[in-house]
């Protein structure tokens, strides 16, 4: 209500800037030319003094001027001041009417009026109730700011970090809880899966190195040797996938949560789930996409959105290998092969004076099955 | 409320600048005062409103309230507050709100202290205000509008350009405006002037004191863009010809020559047509400088988002007012009255060579800028066009123009005495030889032109300090006198040697820098020692600091020279976490007007680090030389006859005697 209240203060104020000047009556005329050549005659008098103008010269610019002040000053006289009444009215009504309906009319497809401010300030002091996740994480960065070594501290955070979006963050966030919280295979994985994240979906070179070390330290580590088989998928190694996945199967208990997933995995591949393994209840689609936590249509609109934004950035910073190997892979899961072909080209294209980028480059692309 | 506030009054503005840019034009053609007074008052509150509007976005950044999508975008919480104020202007659609803030500020001047000015020329000259106003307000409002708000206000904001976190951003865009805006009026003036068709020597006075204002601060404003990009960019390099830099040089080099042609008209009533044509091509210059850089036609620090209709709407408004001021240009300027005559030797004759250089320049300028750009548009063939084209062309028109400048002053109105000028030159000219001869014997290697550079920048600045002798006698009289008469000199004359004199200045830095310059680039590591023109320079560590929202590792540099210790340098490297992108910063150690420079590049495995140092001899004379331009400019403004809306003096009886 305090807005509209000022709101309607300012329309009031800008009208009132419009009437005013027409409800006076008198009003000053404002200069004159003739000042304006009084003034130059006495500057050609102090030139002449000054020397800077012949005395003939001067002469003959004092009659010029003259001639000039004399029109000047006839004119002046002759102009008349005219007054239209009915015109002033029209502007009043102009104002008056006019411009409120157009600030409003403007304003209103434009603005947000019901909406409030959201100062710094205010956010940190009363949490919002939308938002208590977030005040809670600013809280906790806070701390780590101050306390960098705090294990714990990271531990907490990265997951919550890479659960909100802030994959990059969370990348980090991992690493420190790795570096002082103690190395473990479940952290490892964590820390590939924000990575992988983070690379819009896609398993890179530095995720699958470290699901890789996740396994090295406990083969048994569930998320670890799942993305793996993802990462194989997505190097165009179906079958690979399909003995990681039917491993898991086979090896881990009757009643794991991840089964579900991992079942719907294997079927993408082609593959079915190993005989031995106990029956699984039929999962609907609907299952599937909630675990996935999206339905297809929009999955597949958001992989596709991603990968277009990668390559557009890829288009205009050419320098950046992982980048292009992402894009190249990300091509290859989505059965584009001729795109993937031509990214390969333009990567090529992109770092081709730099042998050590091309080498990494040609490394990454041994196992994408596109010929290296 | 703060954020939809600020929204409206901006709407307000917009509908203030539709009614200031109608009603006083109808007012003038019915001669009602009072409906030409509507200008005024609109125009006030129309800066209000203006103001209000921008006031309102810089709380909104103070605050870092994310749910304006424009803060969201280009502010962070941990960022230091002079760059959350500085950071308002640091982007696209901020920018475009101070250069409306700006405009209407100019506007509103010209309502308040333009008293001196007659009644229909002041309501034409705020109406032309008006459309460019509401031109851009509409701009603002449809394509770039800061007070779009976010549903969802994020937590943190995406952080300024590391690039533009820094003081320069403080100073750089308002001066730049300033000067850009300021030529507003001189365009106004001059389409007032079309459309009342009537112009006169009284029009070039009231006009002169506000291309003096947006002259004096475009000087500046260009020279400190030039100093930013010398030490932020960290390449020592402080005018690359860039686009976006011609951009700001064209409307500086108009603006130069219609600050000329305006005197002559003002003092002799001739070249009207003329200053009219140079009035819209300088605001023409400086829209097609916004549209260059604002459209995204080119990439560069300056152009902070790339959006087609944006570049559609400018190119919309730039031909609208351009086409629209050169059509009425051509229809109407046939009808004023030519007047004053001179011969070619004289004062007039003078300032019209200096107008001629100065276009002449501004064109090759200008062809050098947009051909690149009209080739790519045509052909898809892409050329760059780069300082050698400029050095060429640009060069050899302003060697000519300043072996002119020092005559100029010295020579009376209406005929002069071309031989008597020179005469009095004689000490100029000698003293230029001296300092050729002293280049001559005392440097190796360089250009052999380059002495000679030297010897023109002394003769311009003794040829100024001759005409201050010659008009205060200083050697004729006893020193008393001369001081008297020096006090008595009207102070545009010494603005005119002051400016005239920092020509001089900056052409010698320029020279030197470019001439003499030294530089040493490798990687140390630390406890090397570099050696460059005689200094010693020892890296002694590497650091890691944090800043509020950056980390940089900062070098420090031992500097001695012959075993004395000058000083430390700490140049350093910022690295930004919100936008993943770092920045140098350059450490600067003057020595007089020379400068030693150090700026880091990459960290090299074990410990080493790329540097890059330059001695830089005499450099800061290129900056120094603008400032005493925009000194003299400003010297030459406060002469009481250019006073804005100075009372008039009583002196009408007297004066009107030489009228009989």
């Amino acid at each position: 209500m305090a807005l509209w209240f000022v709101f309607a203060l300012m329309t009031a104020a800008a009208i009132f800037a419009v009437l005013w000047p027409l409800g006076r009556t008198r009003s000053n005329a404002g200069g004159t030319e003739a000042s304006v050549y009084r003034d130059q005659l006495t500057e050609i008098t102090r030139d002449a003094d000054a020397g800077l103008i012949g005395p003939t010269e001067a002469e003959a610019a004092r009659v010029e001027i003259s001639r000039r002040l004399l029109a000047a000053v006839d004119a002046e006289g002759a102009a008349s001041v005219g007054s239209s009444p009915g015109f002033r009215r029209a502007v009043s009504l102009l104002a008056l009417i006019g411009l409120p309906l157009l600030a409003i009319g403007f304003y209103l497809p434009l603005g947000s009026p019901a909406m409030p401010d959201f100062p710094l300030a205010t956010r940190n002091q009363s949490p919002s109730p939308t938002q208590p996740l977030d005040n809670l994480v600013a809280q906790v960065e806070q701390h780590l700011e101050k306390n960098p070594t705090d294990g714990r501290g990271w531990t907490v955070l990265a997951p919550v970090l890479a659960k909100i979006g802030r994959t990059d963050d969370a990348v980090r966030a991992f690493r420190n809880a790795i570096t002082y919280a103690g190395d473990t295979a479940a952290r490892r994985a964590d820390l590939g899966e924000a990575m992988a994240m983070a690379a819009n979906g896609v398993i890179t070179a530095d995720a699958k190195t470290e699901f890789e070390r996740a396994v090295a330290l406990d083969a048994g580590e569930v998320k670890a040797r799942y993305f793996l088989g993802l990462a194989a998928e997505q190097d165009g190694r179906g079958s690979d996938a399909a003995v990681i996945w039917r491993d898991m199967l086979a090896k881990g208990p009757a009643d794991a949560p991840w089964r579900p997933v991992v079942t719907a995995a294997l079927a993408r591949v082609g593959g079915s789930a190993p005989k031995s393994g106990p029956n699984l209840p039929a999962l609907s689609e609907d299952t599937i996409a909630s675990v996935q936590g999206m339905n297809a249509g929009d999955r597949n609109a958001m992989i596709h959105g991603m990968v277009d934004r990668l390559a557009t950035r890829l288009k205009q910073d050419g320098s950046d290998v992982e980048g292009w190997l992402r894009l190249v892979r990300a091509y290859m899961v989505l059965g584009e092969r001729d795109k993937a072909k031509s990214a390969l080209a333009d990567a090529r294209e992109a770092v081709g004076s730099n042998a050590e980028r091309l080498r990494q480059l040609n490394d990454g692309l041994k196992d994408t099955g596109l010929d290296g | 409320m703060i954020a939809e506030a600020g929204h409206y009054a901006l709407v307000l503005a917009l509908a203030l600048a539709l009614i200031q840019s109608t009603v006083p034009i109808v007012g003038a053609r019915l001669r009602d005062p009072a409906l030409m007074n509507v200008a005024r008052s609109t125009a006030l509150a129309q800066l209000l409103f203006a103001g209000l509007s921008f006031l309102a976005l810089t709380t909104l950044y103070v605050t870092s309230d994310f749910s304006v999508a424009n803060v969201f975008e280009n502010s962070h919480s941990a960022k230091p507050l002079l760059y959350k104020i500085t950071g308002v202007w640091g982007n696209h659609e901020g920018s475009m709100l101070l250069w409306v803030s700006i405009l209407a500020l100019f506007g509103g001047l010209v309502a308040a202290f333009g008293n001196n000015l007659p009644l229909s020329l002041r309501a034409h000259v705020l109406a032309v205000q008006g459309w460019i106003a509401a031109a851009f307000y509409l701009f603002i409002l449809m394509t770039s509008n800061p007070f779009l708000r976010l549903a969802q206000p994020p937590l943190e904001g995406r952080d300024l350009n590391p690039v533009l976190q820094d003081i320069g951003l403080a100073v750089h865009p308002p001066m730049l405006y300033l000067g850009y805006v300021g030529f507003s009026i001189a365009f106004s003036f001059a389409v007032a002037a079309l459309i009342e068709g009537r112009i006169d020597a009284a029009w070039a006075r009231w006009v002169r004191p506000w291309t003096l204002v947006a002259w004096i601060f475009l000087t500046l404003g260009i020279a400190m863009g030039s100093y930013w990009a010398y030490y932020e960019l960290g390449w020592g390099g402080w005018w690359f010809w860039d686009p976006v830099e011609n951009a700001s040089l064209m409307p500086w080099l108009s603006g130069t020559a219609l600050l000329h042609s305006a005197v002559v008209m003002e003092k002799r009533n001739a070249l009207k047509v003329w200053t009219i044509l140079l009035a819209i091509l300088t605001f023409s210059l400086s829209l097609l400088g916004t549209f260059l850089v604002r459209s995204g036609v080119l990439t560069s620090v300056h152009a902070f988002a790339t959006d087609p209709t944006r570049g559609v709407f400018i190119l919309l408004i730039l031909c609208v007012f351009i086409g629209g001021s050169l059509t009425l240009y051509m229809w109407r300027a046939s009808s004023l009255k030519q007047g004053g005559l001179f011969a070619p030797i004289s004062r007039e004759g003078a300032l019209v060579l200096n107008n001629l250089f100065l276009t002449t320049a501004c064109a090759t300028v200008f062809i050098g800028t947009l051909y690149p750009l009209a080739l790519e548009m045509l052909t898809g063939e892409k050329i760059s066009v780069g300082a050698p084209f400029f050095n060429l062309t640009f060069g050899p028109l302003f060697v000519p123009l300043l072996l002119a400048m020092p005559f100029g002053p010295l020579l009376a109105w209406k005929r002069g005495d071309l031989r008597g000028v020179t005469q009095r030159l004689m000490a100029a000219g000698i003293a230029a030889l001296l300092a050729v001869a002293l280049v001559w014997a005392w440097t190796t290697g360089g250009a052999a032109l380059a002495p000679l550079a030297i010897g023109l920048g002394v003769f311009v600045i003794a040829g100024s300090i001759v005409d201050m002798a010659e008009r205060t006698m200083l050697f004729r009289l006893p020193f008393g006198g001369a001081f008297r008469r020096a006090r008595g000199l009207p102070r545009a004359a010494w603005g005119t040697a002051f400016a005239h004199a920092g020509i001089g200045v900056a052409l010698i830095g320029i020279v030197c820098e470019s001439t003499w310059n030294t530089e040493y680039i490798g990687t140390m590591k630390p406890n090397d020692v570099a050696r460059l023109a005689g200094y010693e320079l020892t890296l002694k560590d590497v650091t890691q600091r944090q800043g509020p929202n950056f980390r940089e590792s900062l070098a420090r540099f031992k500097v001695t020279r012959g075993g004395d210790e000058i000083g430390e340098m700490t140049p350093s490297k910022r690295n930004f976490t919100a936008r993943q992108s770092s920045t140098t910063e350059a450490a600067l150690l003057s020595r007089g007007a020379s400068q030693l420079y150090i700026s880091l590049g990459e960290e090299a495995a074990g410990g080493a680090v790329a540097v890059r140092m330059y001695h830089k001899p005499l450099v800061l004379m290129i900056w120094w030389g603008p400032v005493l331009m925009a000194f003299g400019g400003l010297l030459s403004l406060s002469d009481r006859r250019l006073r804005v809306g100075a009372p008039k003096p009583a002196k009408a009886s007297r004066a009107l005697q030489p009228a009989e």
